[in-house]
């Protein structure tokens, strides 16, 4: 167990070769140092994990050293494993090393590779601390860690602005979340006494009640913090406009890792989610929207990345939904999946983008399949997950769970929301590929291009590709024990479910081939004009929710800027000065030197003074 | 006698670069150098072989217990006496006054070029100047150091200062800053004279003896009198807000030594101040008047905020982020738990490594580039070797990033207010946000977007790379093991706490109600 540590100082380690070397690293050098660090830290992980199944399972800590220590306040730089944080570590650095790998291959011929691998392990080493940190503080720490990284690399290609706005729109936004996490750590420490994650579990019950006001402004404030980080409504606008980042990027942090760490949260902050049952409801309730929600947008992309991002979305939404049923093995099932085929699907995407010269719309895409076999093979597979396609895919199993503890918890309105999602996602993936990958390639990029080769792109692709079908669900998050057992159903309703979604998704698929085959010419005439256009114009822009932001609060933030710019509390201030100034400069007007003046005024004030008297006197 | 000499040794110092002067430009730089390396090096001396537990600390009315003591009579006839004492919070600043000397020293060695014996004079009475704030306890004392610090400051912009935009010159913001400071400090006198004057007419003895004036019985509008003169010169000094008009200027037109020094050590002799005078002296008043003082924090966070947004220049936005971040400080001290100080004592160690980070970065910049005019930036992440790295540290730093010391002293602020003042905290809370945005749009319009020309410039060299990283491993170590800091000054913050703190469950709280 005393390996534990190295999962995460492997990675920062790498970090810190690659900034300190000064240029002295080249692009290979850097690239073996990034990516041989998180394999190692792989290795590690396995290895732990192994020790932790062979040992039973009992979860274990492990203290480094007390962070700060003032009174009660007594946070620890320590780690606990147990099921739940190996899952999530097994996540990390597992795919984590194959996205370290296919990077080598998308960045080869860049500038800049060192400051990339310098970014994407210290990311590893935040979203490992996140994960296995013991207690909220040191949680946090991770927590805005992978949001620094993430806001690094998404503004990696500096020099186009736009990639910097989108970066720093990230950072802001989910920093927003995070000052509600913050306040809640402050609500926690305040009420319970302690951050330590595992002794808040146990203190929540004995000192609030179920369904009191308490627990329930702790939930609230924690889940401000999830939705932040996982993109889902009201905070989601960031992870579209994120896509600005390099391909890999998009696939290990923004699908497979640091979003779905609001899922992680309150999955390990279960414990005081159940003792405010409303914020559990409203939990179920956001992600089905916003599953929804980006389900529509996603239709309307002609990005591909865009429509994998608004896909992410939707996936992180079933996975918010299946927390709010109770259902906690499922959404973590459902992470684990999830980061196996949305990150299959965004390297081959990447291959696609880089074989195409980074061309990454469809409309000038198409016909691809013939020359990049790899990659539609990875976006067949992976698509065939993320659309659940019943029995072979490891999608289909995650996603049925969820729909059936929905549905056994008694949210019957939640499930139908999952399946018109599941529909809505069918869809959108066959959208996806066809628009890619067949018809005829409809540019130059696309006629030309070449397919990758090497280790470092093939392997992590059919690693992936593998991970993505029923082999990837016989991989069975060890969670017993960590997180409670959901509702229990009657089986033959779970088999009747599982038919309907079944035939739901494979519905989608034939409405989706009719449409995008057969129909695409009423299609493209649909949606150039009248009520066709408009939707578009609304799925396109995911519900208009930038317009709102930026009329509500960017534009009047920035006017309040621009108000205040020249300090106007200071300038108040100068007044005095000034005043003393006109004081000074109005009496030395009267020193002229001209002694007939002076005469007179005296003369005018001695007269003055005299009439006052007499008056007051009579 | 250490004492002593720690306030001494700057001042020499300093007679000896303007003298050293006449042999060239190197000897004054060596000089002032080898004078704060010596001065470091015995604050760590102290640090590493005292003992700053002080024990048990009894109940109020015994005696303060210092770790070091030092008196010699002064002006035996109004009770002035030279009296310097150190505990744990003093020997952190002077450690810091110290460090951020060599810094000072070192991040003028090739920006300065006139008068250098001259202007190391003044860096280094400045240092003198506030060492002495840091250790005097004899108010008068206290109140001669701290004009002292002023007159230096007053030069090192008017004489080596850079002229800014809009008529902003060198000499207007040397005499803003004077004239802010002098006028608070006259506030202040009149405050200390009216508090021996009360000394005076209950015991019959004329004296400036900080333990003594603490017994000094006041009635309630003579103590919130007495404090206000204190905290309005501190408060400009911090500053606080509508009072901060002279540190941007201030700030804009320094040279970079002047900055940091500004930002690093000046500011936190107004946060020590409060500690250390109108707390401790005024505990009734302090108290019933900490909603006030928190809600001018608040007003700092936000105020500085939105203006270190709306800068063009690159050092006025570091200007006005030293206002939010003070704000901080502000409602820390009054907050008065033992958490929030310790916070408050780690903010300040934070925020003068990252503010003097930034301040020496852009000056690096400013020699690069001849502008800090950030409209003529952009683009310039590949083009400056590894200075855009360390920016986007101390960037991070700055917006309080966890693992950074000003993480740490911002969260123990707010964890150690949350329970007495929960609404505060929450709105202060909205200005983490807000530092994350002007911290990204500093990062946004310098480095990022599409570059401006062609080439490139010096990357940094040896000294400047060397000040760089012992400045981010300090703010790194203090973010990851701020132990060995907060042990030192545990004492001293319980000392405050127990005066100040232990007036909220006795006094004030039944008084509150009518």
């Amino acid at each position: 167990m005393s390996l534990l540590p190295l999962t995460f100082l492997l990675p920062l380690a790498g970090t810190l070769i690659l900034a300190l070397s000064r240029g002295r690293l080249d692009a290979r050098a850097s690239a073996v140092v990034g990516v041989t660090s998180v394999g190692l830290s792989a290795l590690v992980a396995a290895w732990v994990g192994w020790r932790f199944l062979a040992g039973g399972g009992q979860s274990v800590g492990i203290t480094l050293w007390t962070w700060v220590a003032v009174g009660d306040f007594r946070p620890t730089i320590g780690l606990r494993l147990d099921g739940l944080s190996l899952t999530m570590t097994g996540v990390i650095t597992g795919v984590g090393f194959l996205i370290h790998l296919f990077a080598a291959w998308y960045l080869q011929g860049e500038a800049g590779v060192r400051r990339f691998y310098a970014y994407m392990n210290l990311f590893v080493a935040s979203m490992l601390l996140l994960v296995l940190g013991d207690n909220l503080l040191l949680l946090y720490l991770g927590w805005e860690g992978v949001g620094l990284c993430s806001y690094l690399l998404i503004g990696y290609y500096y020099w186009t602005a736009a990639n910097g706005w989108a970066a720093f729109k990230a950072f802001i936004v989910t920093r927003l979340g995070d000052v509600f996490l913050a306040i809640g750590l402050f609500w926690l420490f305040r009420e319970l006494g302690t951050l330590d994650i595992g002794e808040l579990l146990a203190r929540a019950p004995e000192v609030w009640q179920e369904g009191g006001w308490q627990p329930r402004l702790a939930a609230l404030l924690i889940l401000g913090g999830a939705l932040g980080k996982s993109a889902q409504l009201p905070l989601h606008t960031w992870l579209a406009d994120a896509m600005a980042g390099p391909t890999p990027v998009s696939a290990l942090i923004h699908a497979a890792t640091m979003v779905t760490a609001g899922v992680y949260l309150i999955a390990r902050l279960h414990g005081i989610f159940e003792l405010a049952p409303a914020v559990l409801t409203l939990v179920g309730l956001i992600g089905a929207l916003t599953l929804l929600m980006a389900s529509f947008a996603a239709l309307a992309q002609t990005d591909i990345k865009r429509v994998l991002a608004y896909s992410t979305m939707s996936q992180i939404g079933y996975m918010f939904l299946a927390l709010g049923v109770g259902a906690y093995e499922a959404a973590i099932f459902h992470l684990m999946t999830h980061a196996f085929f949305k990150a299959l699907l965004f390297l081959s995407a990447g291959a696609v983008i880089v074989s195409c010269h980074h061309e990454q719309d469809m409309r000038r895409l198409g016909g691809l399949w013939r020359r990049l076999p790899l990659a539609y093979l990875g976006f067949i597979v992976g698509g065939a997950a993320l659309a659940a396609l019943p029995l072979i895919t490891a999608g289909f199993y995650s996603k049925d769970e969820i729909l059936w503890e929905a549905l056994a918890a008694g949210h019957g309105g939640l499930m139908l929301a999952g399946l018109v999602g599941a529909f809505l996602t069918s869809l959108y993936t066959l959208r996806l590929i066809i628009g890619t990958f067949h018809g005829e390639p409809q540019s130059d990029h696309a006629r030309d291009a070449t397919p990758g080769r090497g280790l470092a792109h093939g392997l992590p692709l059919v690693v992936l590709a593998v991970l993505s079908t029923f082999l990837g669900a016989w991989i069975h998050p060890p969670l017993a024990g960590v997180l409670p057992a959901p509702a229990e159903g009657d089986e033959t309703w779970h088999l009747i479910l599982e038919i309907i979604a079944a035939g739901v998704a494979i519905l989608g698929l034939l409405i989706g081939a009719w449409l995008f085959l057969a129909r695409q010419h009423w299609l493209a005439e649909r949606v150039a004009g009248g009520w066709g256009a408009r939707l578009w114009w609304l799925w396109n822009r995911a519900w208009g929710f930038d317009i709102a932001y930026d009329r509500l609060f960017v534009r009047p933030y920035r006017g309040l800027v621009r108000g205040l710019r020249s300090d106007l509390l200071d300038r108040l201030l100068l007044l005095a000065g000034w005043l003393s100034w006109a004081l000074h400069r109005g009496l030395s007007g009267t020193q002229t030197g001209k002694l007939r003046l002076y005469a007179g005024t005296m003369v005018a004030g001695v007269a003055l003074v005299l009439m006052v008297l007499v008056l007051r006197g009579g | 006698m250490t004492l002593f000499w720690l306030i001494l040794i700057p001042f020499i110092g300093g007679l000896l670069c303007w003298q050293a002067d006449r042999f060239g430009d190197l000897p004054p730089r060596w000089i002032a150098l080898a004078t704060m390396l010596i001065e470091l090096a015995i604050t760590l001396g102290l640090w590493f072989h005292g003992d700053y537990h002080l024990g048990n600390v009894g109940m109020a009315g015994e005696a303060l217990r210092w770790s070091m003591e030092w008196r010699v009579a002064w002006i035996p006839r109004f009770g002035i006496e030279v009296h310097l004492a150190l505990d744990g919070l003093s020997l952190v600043l002077i450690a810091l006054t110290g460090f951020l000397g060599v810094l000072a020293v070192l991040c003028s060695w090739h920006e300065i070029v006139r008068r250098v014996g001259f202007f190391h004079l003044n860096l280094l009475w400045i240092l003198g100047g506030v060492v002495g704030v840091f250790l005097a306890i004899d108010l008068f004392l206290f109140f001669f150091f701290w004009e002292m610090m002023l007159v230096p400051m007053y030069f090192l912009i008017a004489l080596w200062g850079h002229s800014g935009s809009e008529g902003r010159t060198r000499i207007r913001a040397a005499t803003k800053f004077f004239i802010y400071t002098q006028a608070s400090g006259l506030l202040m006198l009149v405050s200390i004279l009216g508090l021996v004057f009360v000394h005076h007419a209950h015991t019959g003895e004329y004296t400036f003896a900080y333990a003594t004036l603490m017994q000094t019985p006041l009635s309630e509008s003579t103590a919130m009198w007495l404090m206000l003169g204190f905290f309005v010169a501190f408060a400009v000094k911090l500053p606080v807000v509508p009072v901060h008009g002279w540190l941007p200027d201030a700030h804009a037109q320094a040279p970079t030594a002047g900055s940091v020094d500004l930002a690093g050590i000046l500011l936190k002799t107004a946060a020590y101040g409060m500690l250390r005078f109108a707390l401790p002296l005024f505990p009734e008043a302090s108290q019933a008047f900490a909603p006030v003082a928190m809600t001018l924090g608040l007003i700092g966070i936000f105020y500085g905020a939105l203006l270190a947004c709306g800068q063009q220049d690159i050092k006025r936005l570091i200007a006005y982020t030293s206002i939010a971040h003070m704000g901080f400080v502000l409602i820390g001290i009054y907050a008065g738990t033992q958490l929030a100080l310790q916070g408050v004592v780690l903010m300040m160690v934070a925020h003068a490594f990252s503010a003097a980070g930034l301040f020496i970065l852009s000056g690096q910049l400013y020699e690069r580039l001849h502008t800090r005019d950030m409209r003529e930036m952009g683009g310039l992440w590949g083009r400056l070797g590894s200075l855009p790295g360390f920016s986007l540290c101390f960037v991070a730093a700055s917006l309080g990033m966890p693992g950074t010391a000003n993480f740490l002293g911002e969260f123990l602020i707010l964890f150690g207010s949350f329970p007495v003042a929960p609404w505060v905290v929450v709105i202060a809370s909205v200005g983490l946000v807000l530092a994350a945005i002007y911290s990204l749009l500093l990062m946004q319009r310098v480095y990022f977007g599409p570059p401006q020309g062609e080439g490139i410039f010096a990357d940094l060299d040896q000294r400047e790379y060397v000040m760089l990283l012992a400045l981010l491993g300090l703010v790194l170590l203090f973010g990851l093991y701020p132990q060995p800091l907060l042990d030192t000054t545990g004492a001293a913050m319980g000392e405050v706490q127990r005066l100040f703190g232990a007036v909220s469950q006795s006094t004030i709280l039944p008084m509150g109600i009518p």
